[in-house]
C-alpha cells in the first residue's frame, strides 16, 4: 500500500508517495531525462536504473544538469 | 594550414577557439556568438536543475550537443571530492567524458589550488575522464598534470573574468615548449589582440567566456576573436622576423640618385 513518504529533492523538502520510481519523479516534475544526471544518497545512478529505483522515506535526490558557464 | 589539426586524446577539433556560455543576456544570443565565433567547443557548468520553475529553456536546446563538443567543467568546485562528484554528475548527464577541471584556491583570484586540482585529475583519468585541467602558470605543475594523464593542459593568461590579458608571456612559452601535450590558454583574455598573442607564442587554442560575453557588442567580439585566433595561428606558423633595435631597410639603396 502506497503511503507518503518525506523526501529532499535538489535541497527542497517534498512529500511524496512511497514505491515511486526515479523515472516517475523526472516526469512527474516534468524534467525530461536525457541529460540530467541524478544522485540518490550521494550514490550517482545510471540511467538505466531510474526505471527501477524506488523512493523512500528520507532519500535526499540531487537532479543536475548544464547550465551557461566558462569558469567559476 | 588544411592539415593544421588539433588533436587531444584522439579527437580532432576544427577550431582553436573554444569558448563559455555564462554571463550572456539569454540562450539566443548565447547560440549566436557561438556560431559567430566559429568554436567547436564549448564549455558549460552542472547545476542543480530548476524543479520549481519548469518554464526555463534548457541550454542544450539551443547548443546542440551533435554539432558542438561540450566540454562540462567543474567551476565553483574548491575541493577535491567536489570537482570529482561534478565531474562524475557532468559524465552521468550523458553528453561527454571530457571535463574542464577546475579546483579552486582562493574566491577573490580565483586561481586554482594546483595541489588538489593534480588529485583530482588522477582519480578521474583513473576512472576514464578526459581530464582537461585549469591551472596556473606554472610550467612544473602543468608537467605533472600531463603526468597524472592529462591529454592537454589549459594554463591561465590572467584570472578568470579580468580581461587583463597575458600576464606572464614567459612562463606561457616556457609551457608551451616543455610540455609535449596541447596546451589551451584559458582565462584572461580582454580583447582580440590578446587571443592573437596567445596564439602566437605557439598556444594551441584559447578558451574564453568573458571576454565575448561581457563585450558591448558580443557577436560583434565574437566575430573578431575567431579572426585573432586564426591570425595568431597562422603569424606563429609563418614564424615572426626577430626583433632588432635599429632600422633595417626594406627598399635596396642600389639604383638610387
Amino acid at each position: 500500500m502506497q503511503h507518503a513518504i518525506k523526501i529532499h529533492v535538489n535541497g527542497e523538502a517534498r512529500t511524496w508517495r512511497s514505491g515511486a520510481t526515479v523515472s516517475e519523479l523526472l516526469s512527474e516534475l516534468d524534467i525530461k531525462n536525457e541529460r540530467v544526471a541524478v544522485e540518490l544518497n550521494l550514490e550517482i545512478l545510471d540511467r538505466a536504473v531510474f526505471d527501477q529505483r524506488l523512493l523512500k522515506d528520507g532519500d535526499r535526490v540531487e537532479i543536475m544538469s548544464f547550465i551557461g558557464g566558462g569558469a567559476s | 594550414m588544411a592539415d593544421d589539426r588539433l588533436i587531444i586524446a584522439g579527437r580532432e577539433f576544427k577550431s582553436r577557439l573554444w569558448v563559455g556560455t555564462g554571463k550572456y543576456k539569454d540562450f539566443a544570443e548565447t547560440k549566436k556568438a557561438i556560431e559567430v565565433s566559429g568554436a567547436d567547443v564549448v564549455t558549460v557548468a552542472v547545476r542543480r536543475v530548476n524543479i520549481i520553475d519548469r518554464s526555463k529553456e534548457n541550454l542544450l536546446d539551443y547548443i546542440d550537443p551533435k554539432k558542438y563538443t561540450i566540454l562540462p567543467n567543474t567551476a565553483g568546485c574548491y575541493t577535491v571530492e567536489d570537482a570529482v562528484r561534478y565531474s562524475r554528475l557532468a559524465r552521468a548527464a550523458g553528453v561527454s567524458d571530457l571535463v574542464k577541471l577546475e579546483v579552486l584556491g582562493d574566491e577573490r583570484t580565483l586561481f586554482p589550488d594546483t595541489a588538489g586540482l593534480i588529485e583530482a585529475a588522477k582519480i578521474l583519468v583513473k576512472e576514464g575522464f578526459i581530464v582537461l585541467p585549469y591551472t596556473n602558470d606554472d610550467p612544473i605543475v602543468a608537467q605533472k598534470l600531463v603526468d597524472v594523464g592529462c591529454p592537454a593542459v589549459m594554463p591561465l593568461a590572467a584570472p578568470i573574468g579580468s580581461g587583463l590579458g597575458i600576464r606572464n608571456p614567459y612562463n606561457l612559452k616556457i609551457i608551451m615548449e616543455m610540455i609535449k601535450v596541447p596546451i589551451i590558454v584559458d582565462a584572461g583574455v580582454g580583447t582580440a589582440s590578446d587571443a592573437a598573442f596567445a596564439m602566437e607564442l605557439g598556444a594551441d587554442a584559447v578558451l574564453m567566456n568573458t571576454a565575448i560575453a561581457g563585450a558591448q557588442d558580443p557577436i560583434a567580439m565574437a566575430e573578431a576573436m575567431n579572426y585573432a585566433v586564426q591570425a595568431g595561428r597562422l603569424a606563429y606558423k609563418a614564424g615572426r622576423i626577430p626583433r632588432k633595435l635599429y632600422a633595417t631597410a626594406s627598399s635596396p639603396i642600389e639604383g638610387m640618385l
